[in-house]
Order: C-alpha cells, then structure tokens, then sequence
C-alpha cells in the first residue's frame, strides 16, 4: 500500500508538471495552430536558465526563479518576433518546420554552453513542505510542484476569464476573423501565447530538473511526453492537457513501479498510437457547438 | 474685385471644396479587387457616402457586395485579395490596402456575413472583444449602451455565443460591433435567415443606432423591401460593378428594382418566376 501510495503521489506530481508545460503548447496551438516541435527545448532551457540564476549568479531562491520565469517569457516573445513572425500568412508546414529547426537550434546552443553533462540544483527546498502523515508521504519537490502548479492554474483562470487581453486572447483562439474585424491585435496575441507557453514549459523545466536533473536530452525527452498527453486531451483543450498530463504520468510510474523501468519511457507512446487509432480527437477534443 | 462681386477667390474655392469634401465621409474611387493575384472580382466599383447616412448595397449573390465591404475593412488581405486599381478615401485620407488594425482604429467596423460569433466565449465576453482598439477599456457604459439597444442580450450575459439562436446571435454581433464606437459600421445581410418579426426589429435598431448614436452605416442586403425602408441612398451591384444608384426613394420607385428586388411585376401583380427569368434575359445590368 506504501508502495502504492508513493508511485500514485510521484505519478500525479510528475504527471502535473507535464500537464502545465502542455498547456503551453496546447495554447500556441489554439492561437495559431502551430504545433510546436521546440517544446522540449524550451522545458530545457527553463532549467538552464534557473540553474545560471542559482548556481552562477547564486540568486537567492524566489528571486531566481522569478527571474528564470521572466527570462523564459522574454524568450517566448523573442522567437515569435524573429522567427514566426516573418512567416506568418505562410502555409503551416513552413512555421512548423522552423519550430523543428529552432528546437536543433538551441539544443545546439545548450550542448555549446554545458555539453551532455548531468547537472544538479543544490538541494534548497526545505524539508518542512513535505508531507509525511500516515500511508500519506509526499516529498518536498512534490509539494512545491503541487504549489507552484495550482498558482499558476488560477492565475491564467483568472487572466483568461476577466482581463481584456485574456478574452482576446481566447477570441483568436476561437474565430480569427471575427477577432480581426474588431481590431484585434493578432500578432500581439501570437507573441503572447509564446511568451506564456515558454514560461510555463520553463517552470515545469525547473521542476523537471529538480526531480530528474539537467541535462539537455533527459530534458527535451521529456518534453516529446507533450505529444501523448495533448493527443490523449484533446489538441485544442487546456484541462484536456492537465488531465491528460495526470494520466500519463500517473501511468507512467505505475509501469515503472509494477512492471519494468525500461518499459516506462514507452508506455506514453502505445498511447499515443492507441489514442490516435479509436479517438482521434482526444478526451477534450474540442466537441464543435453545432448550434449556429 | 469690386467689379466682379460673385467671383470666388482661389482659397474661398478651396475652402469650400474641403468643406464639401467633409460631407463624404467615405469614397471609392474604381476599385478592382483580385484574389490571390489572378481572380478580379470587383471591376472598378466606385461609391460615396455622406456622414449620418445609411447607404445600402444590393445585388444578387455572388455580385460582389461582400468584397467591397471587405475592400473597406481591410479584411481582405488574410484572404490574400488586394485592391489593385483605384483608391478609398475615409475622411479624405487612403485607406485601401491597410490592416484591419489600423482601419478598426479609425472607426470603421465591419459586422461579417452570418454573424461569426465567438462560440465558446459567452455573450459578455463577445461583447468585451469588441474594445480591442481601445485595449479594453473602458467597456461598462458601452455595454449598458449594447444592452439598451438589445435588451434581450441583457438576460443571457452569461450564456455561451454557441448555444444562443440566430436572431440572439445577429443582435450580439451588431452589439459586438458597436462596441468599438464605430463612426462607419459596415452590415453584411443582418437579416440573413431570420423570421420576418426580427427582421423588422433589427432593422428598427439599425435605423435607432444611425440617428442617436449618428453612425454612418452602409448596409449589404438582399432583402431589398426593408433595407430601402431605413436607407437614404441604395446602389446595385451585378457582376463586381455598380450598376444602378439613387435615393431610396428613387430607387423604391424604379422598375428594375421593384421587379428583381421587390419581387413585383411590371403588372404590379404577384411575382412570377418565369417572367422574371424571362425578363432578365432580355435586360442584363451590364
Ligand atoms: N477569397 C476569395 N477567393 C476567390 N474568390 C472569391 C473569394 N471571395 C469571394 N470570391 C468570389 O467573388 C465573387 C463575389 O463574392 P462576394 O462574397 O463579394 O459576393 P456577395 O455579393 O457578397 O454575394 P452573397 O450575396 O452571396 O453574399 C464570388 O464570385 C466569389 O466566388
Ligand atoms: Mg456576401
């Protein structure tokens, strides 16, 4: 029952984190139906900039990962102007060719700075957040994910629900030429959504490194998991991408717990294919209002 | 100059031709518009409209009401069509070829053809979209004003744009429009598959929104008996050309339109299909 316990608390912690950084990519796909091939590496680079602000610049804790927060929005906001700006109007395939070569880009860019090294934050989470009451046992990384990822669920709640750019935001998401006829700023929402999709992938790329550590690989590895938990969401569903992330990671350590670590890494890919074959559109795919 | 009591100096004539010029609020001068380079769908349609007015558009389908709107909005460009001759005028400055974010600043809000609501966005939220050139504020007063013209709005805020009927829906994208405090609103067909009740109620709104709100409205419609009732000024387009303008009145009077558009005929009996046909075989607008 421990051991149960342990894998479901790891599996949904873990499956959290994937499900943050897929909201990321789900939302660039609801704005402009690009499907980000560079998701992996933006995860990676999150953690390397975390790691510069605290073992580099030896920042203290907050401070750091706010200022790896801001870093990674910048970033967003920098690749959609230099890069997919220039194509917008452009067939998809292109924009979506150009996230494949950004992704080799930076993971290029990475291997320059720290090469394949395995890299570890120092241990700074104090032991008081976790939880240790009965069968209950949470690790202090767990909690803090816990924490972190609920903070940032509300507070896009609340962006996207009640502030003026949120609702734009959702309006290009839902009929781009209606949003145009009224003005809106649609290349402003397309750098938005990058910057948002970079952050959260660079939040989870923190957490990430604190559970498993860093290194460019392990990282963008990782960040190919996008794929299974977006197709099992649903492409163009926010929750469907924190459920789906639940799903997967909870499955994820269970094979690794019960059947065999080396057949952990595969099983969201027989999901993927599963997924793909009986329900195309995920388990939020978006369910077209056929009203109008 | 003493002798000569009537004749104007060249500055009092130039005077006089800004004055005028700032009775037109909007001008086209023969504009063709092509589609992705080799599709000419408008062939030098020129049109003008004075302040307070609403000026309405005819025309069977396909004749090219839609893309002159779109030519106005600037909404042609992601539909990789461009206004290749001629020039539009708004307020004496160009405005063909623009984004659309430039022309929605300037006041000019295009209502699309078959309403186009954001779905999964509820009626409030819909109605919020349309402060985007003013980046979200203020937007209290602007809704009271929305829900004042459409009181039925008031009841659903809540309510997803996806779940409300066709006539709830056109109410909100003209709400939606109105917005932006637009000082030109472009309506593409409002009353496109409505039952006759709201078509007459909506369009009793549109003629409130021109004379207390004093936005100039140009109105595409195919339903030409209700559009000539609030209209000042009506022009018919046939094949991406102007083919036929006057007053409303004028126009309500004339037989060509009485017989295509007004489903009369000659006779001022019932309509007749086959005469119709026959008819229009014999007299094309071209
Ligand atoms: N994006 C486009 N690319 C190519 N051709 C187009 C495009 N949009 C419209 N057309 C063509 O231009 C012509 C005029 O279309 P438009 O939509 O302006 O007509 P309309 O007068 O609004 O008709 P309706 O009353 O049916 O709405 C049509 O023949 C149409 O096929
Ligand atoms: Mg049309």
């Amino acid at each position: 029952m421990d051991f149960f316990m342990q894998l479901l608390v790891g599996g949904l912690s873990t499956g959290f984190v994937y499900g943050l950084s897929a909201m990321g990519f789900v939302m660039i796909f609801k704005s402009s139906s690009v499907l980000n091939f560079a998701h992996g590496e933006l995860i990676a680079i999150g953690a390397y900039f975390f790691l510069i602000f605290v073992t580099w610049a030896k920042l203290p804790l907050v401070l750091a990962f706010l200022f790896t927060l801001f870093a990674c929005f910048l970033l967003g906001i920098l690749i959609e102007r230099i890069f997919l700006r220039p194509l917008i109007g452009e067939n998809l395939i292109f924009v979506i060719m150009l996230t494949v070569g950004l992704a080799a880009m930076f993971r290029g860019l990475i291997l320059l700075f720290w090469g394949g090294n395995l890299y570890t934050y120092p241990d700074f989470l104090p032991k008081a957040l976790g939880v240790d009451r009965g069968i209950v046992h949470i690790p202090p990384v767990y909690m803090a994910t816990l924490i972190i990822g609920i903070f940032f669920l509300i507070v896009f709640g609340i962006f996207f629900k009640f502030f003026s750019q949120g609702i734009y935001m959702r309006s290009v998401a839902d009929n781009q030429r209606a949003a145009l006829s009224l003005g809106v700023n649609v290349r402003r929402v397309f750098a938005l959504s990058w910057a948002i999709a970079a952050l959260v992938a660079g939040m989870s790329g923190v957490v990430l490194g604190v559970i498993n550590g860093i290194n460019v690989h392990n990282l963008s590895a990782i960040g190919l998991k996008v794929f299974p938990v977006v197709i099992l969401g649903g492409l163009d569903s926010i929750i469907g991408a924190i459920i789906g992330g639940l799903i997967i990671g909870v499955l994820e350590t269970f094979t690794g717990g019960y059947l065999s670590t080396s057949l952990r890494d595969v099983v969201p890919y027989i999901i993927l294919v599963i997924i793909l074959l009986v329900k195309p559109y995920g388990l939020f795919g978006l369910t077209e209002i056929e009203r109008v | 100059m003493a002798d000569h009591p009537f004749e104007f100096s060249p500055l009092a004539f130039l005077l006089l031709r800004v004055a005028f010029m700032e009775e037109k609020l909007l001008q086209l001068n023969n504009i063709s518009v092509v589609y992705s380079d080799v599709i000419q769908v408008l062939k030098g349609v020129s049109l003008s409209v004075e302040k307070k007015q609403i000026v309405s558009l005819l025309g069977s389908n396909g004749a090219g009401k839609t893309t002159t709107l779109k030519a106005i909005s600037g909404l042609l460009k992601p539909e990789n069509g461009a206004v290749t001759e001629g020039a539009i005028l708004y307020k004496g400055k160009a405005m063909q070829n623009r984004s659309p974010e430039e022309i929605t600043r300037n006041g000019i809000i295009q209502v699309l053809e078959g309403r186009q609501p954001f779905k999964y966005l509820t009626i409030e939220e819909n109605l919020r979209v349309g402060t985007a050139t003013r980046m979200g504020k203020p937007y209290r007063e602007d809704l009271e004003k929305v829900y004042h013209y459409f009181p039925a709005l008031r009841r659903m805020t809540k309510k997803l744009a996806g779940y409300c009927s066709g006539g709830e829906l056109q109410m909100l994208v003209i709400g939606r429009g109105l917005m932006a405090h637009p000082e030109l609103l472009l309506l593409d067909e409002p009353s496109l598959g409505l039952a006759p009740i709201l078509v007459r109620e909506i369009f009793g709104i549109i003629k409130r929104i021109n004379e207390e709100e004093g936005t100039t409205i140009i109105l595409v419609e195919q339903n030409a008996r209700m559009a000539l009732k609030i209209a000042t000024y009506a022009y018919v387009m046939e094949n991406g050309k102007i083919v036929m303008e006057g007053s409303a009145d004028a126009m309500r009077e004339n037989p060509d339109v009485k017989e295509f558009y007004l489903g009369m005929s000659l006779s001022g009996g019932a309509k007749s299909y086959e005469n119709v046909k026959s008819y229009k075989r014999r007299k094309r607008w071209l």
